[in-house]
């Protein structure tokens, strides 16, 4: 394998090697008879940039509901900040799948990114400029001032993004976990999305875990690919894990793994994995992510 | 007199109104915490899609309500009962949407069979049967009064307590529940607190008419304005401009409140929607310039 120079490996931003943001040790996910996928080990460091692939079905959900502390793995250890998942603090800027907010909530943009701030707080609400100048400059530095007043569901899948990715940012987030943020968007919106978040990696060393079924629009960025599929997974460099041999032993089948003008084209692998052996409805994000979204690409 | 006169003298009637208005005192005053209440309570029933579930616990409580009647013990008690019997069925057995809805169809026919049960065998005044489903000006005395006012208090302070996190969970459960908020917890909590206010509302406006109160008022400032601060200030405006406009209304005339009530709240939503389709124009307008990504 061609060595990676160590700038990539952990991202320009803080390098902290020392103790990983999260760390899974033979875990496994299984519903009922049926293992999602198990024997996993993982470390994702500060600063990294860590792509989930894999099919539908292949988990990439469960390992998000996982690291959340939302799905209990069947077997091996998980850790998150230094504590269990789910007990691991705020420090997680979580980015859910498009469409995800209830259609009757009245919000604009800002109350979302304040909600990433203070939501978590009972009591009274102080009114307070300096929580207003804050929301100010994460709305500026994610490119959405113009639209902070906007109700939520009038802005387009794009915009609604660029805001998601201020709320996680509201946290102060030290691993942000995004759950394909990509989906429905143009490529205009893909590239600024994923800028976003990799200036937030650079900057304060933040941990990316970045679920998505399409590698090419963060192959430049990606420390690390964490493969999924039915027959196993593959955790790696892209270089490593996208290649004809890696691909076509986890799946067991001949797959063709080509690189065209910087691009990574995945021939030959089977697309859908029999959906999973579990009630969808558990999930508010699978059943949101049914209804149609209209992705704003403009005239 | 034409037939047209009487109908109008028997819906607006004005006589003798400075005397009417001293014994309505208590009924202002309960109107207007009322109001408070479910101006507030609505901003997450439209948040959170609650209408049928708002219907569906004012049946229950109307049985509670009844049942109290029959037994000669204090109404509005018996009300809050069967609301509160309602709400957590509906907050325990339906957590999921598709789920709720359900649990809610089972729950109100049941509910008002109940009720129509008591008061059938009720012996008393059919005024107060009558009163109960389609609203009544209370005179409300000073136990009832204490109830109704302590009942609002109540609903007011858990409300303020638990705003910010609700509102976060009701709008996104999801990062909600990343962020450490008890979602499932504040959802039964809202059950409750929305059990109190519907009994409260069947007092004065009746089991049928409920929603007038607790979801018009509120779905009328969400066409108007998506401020966090100016949504629930709207909403309660409106919500006490229907009921103390009903009552004044109402004063003179032998008709019951609640078509008073009901159509100022569905006037001030229809003129709300109008002005609405103004400000969804220029936001859409936004939408159609080309930014700068």
């Amino acid at each position: 394998m061609a060595p990676v120079p160590l700038a990539r490996r952990t991202g320009s931003g803080a390098p902290d090697d020392s103790t990983p943001l999260l760390s899974l040790r033979g875990a496994a996910v299984s519903y009922g008879e049926r293992t999602v996928w198990q024997g996993l080990d993982l470390d994702v460091r500060s600063g990294e940039f860590l792509a989930v692939l894999g099919p539908n079905g292949s988990g990439k959900t469960s390992l998000v509901r996982a690291l959340l502390g939302r799905q209990p793995l069947s077997a091996g250890t998980l850790t998150v900040l230094g504590r269990p998942a789910g007990r691991s603090g705020r420090h997680i800027g979580y980015i859910p799948q498009q469409a995800a907010l209830s259609a009757q909530a009245m919000l604009r943009a800002r109350d979302l990114v304040r909600f990433g701030m203070d939501g978590h707080r009972f009591g009274p609400r102080p009114r307070s400029g300096a929580i207003r100048r804050r929301v100010d400059d994460i709305l500026a530095s994610v490119g959405a001032s113009s639209y902070a007043d906007v109700p939520l569901g009038m802005l387009s899948g794009g915009e609604r993004q660029r805001v998601r990715i201020g709320q996680a940012l509201a946290t102060d987030p030290r691993i942000l976990l995004c759950d394909e943020p990509l989906l429905s968007l143009d490529l205009n919106h893909q590239r600024a999305v994923t800028e976003l978040v990799d200036a937030r990696r650079r900057s304060h060393g933040t941990g990316v875990v970045f679920v998505t079924h399409e590698i090419n629009p963060v192959l430049g960025l990606v420390d690390r690919v964490l493969y999924l599929a039915r027959g196993g997974h593959r955790i790696g460099t892209p270089e490593e894990v996208l290649s004809s041999e890696s691909l076509s032993e986890l799946y067991g089948t001949q797959v063709d793994v080509l690189r065209v003008r910087g691009r990574v084209l995945v021939v030959g692998a089977p697309d859908e994995i029999a959906p999973p052996h579990h009630d969808p409805a558990h999930d508010p994000a699978h059943e949101a992510a049914a209804s149609p979204t209209i992705d704003g690409v403009r005239p | 007199m034409t037939l047209a006169d009487g109908i109008w003298h028997q819906i607006f009637a004005f006589d003798n109104y400075g005397e009417l208005l001293a014994l309505v005192r208590n009924s202002l005053i309960a109107g207007a915490a009322l109001g408070l209440v479910g101006g507030l309570a609505g901003v997450f029933v439209i948040m959170r899609d609650l209408p049928f579930a708002v219907h569906g616990i004012s049946e229950l409580s109307f049985a509670g309500a009844s049942a109290a009647l029959l037994m000669g013990v204090n109404i509005v008690a018996g009300s809050i009962v069967g609301s509160l019997v309602a709400a957590g069925a509906i907050g325990i057995l339906g957590a999921r949407a598709r789920d709720r809805n359900s649990v809610i169809g089972i729950l109100m026919p049941f509910g008002l069979g109940l009720g129509v049960l008591f008061l059938a065998l009720y012996k008393g005044r059919a005024a107060n049967k009558f009163g109960l489903l389609t609203g009544q000006i209370v005179a409300v005395d000073t136990p009832e009064m204490t109830w109704l006012l302590g009942t609002s208090a109540l609903v007011l302070v858990v409300l303020t307590l638990i705003w910010r996190p609700l509102a976060f969970a009701s709008a996104d459960p999801d990062v909600a529940e990343t962020r450490g908020v008890p979602v499932r917890t504040l959802s039964l909590v809202f059950m409750l607190v929305l059990g109190l206010t519907v009994a409260l509302s069947v007092q004065i406006v009746g089991a049928l008419l409920v929603l007038t109160l607790i979801v018009t008022p509120a779905a009328a400032a969400a066409r108007v304005t998506a401020s966090p601060v100016l949504l629930p200030v709207l909403s309660v405006v409106f919500a006490v401009a229907s009921i103390e406009g009903g009552i004044l209304l109402a004063l003179g005339s032998s008709i019951p409140i609640s078509p008073y009530v009901t159509t100022i709240s569905f006037t001030i939503y229809v003129m709300c929607r109008a002005a609405g389709r103004y400000r969804t124009r220029r936001w859409g307008a936004r939408s159609t310039t080309p930014q700068t990504a």
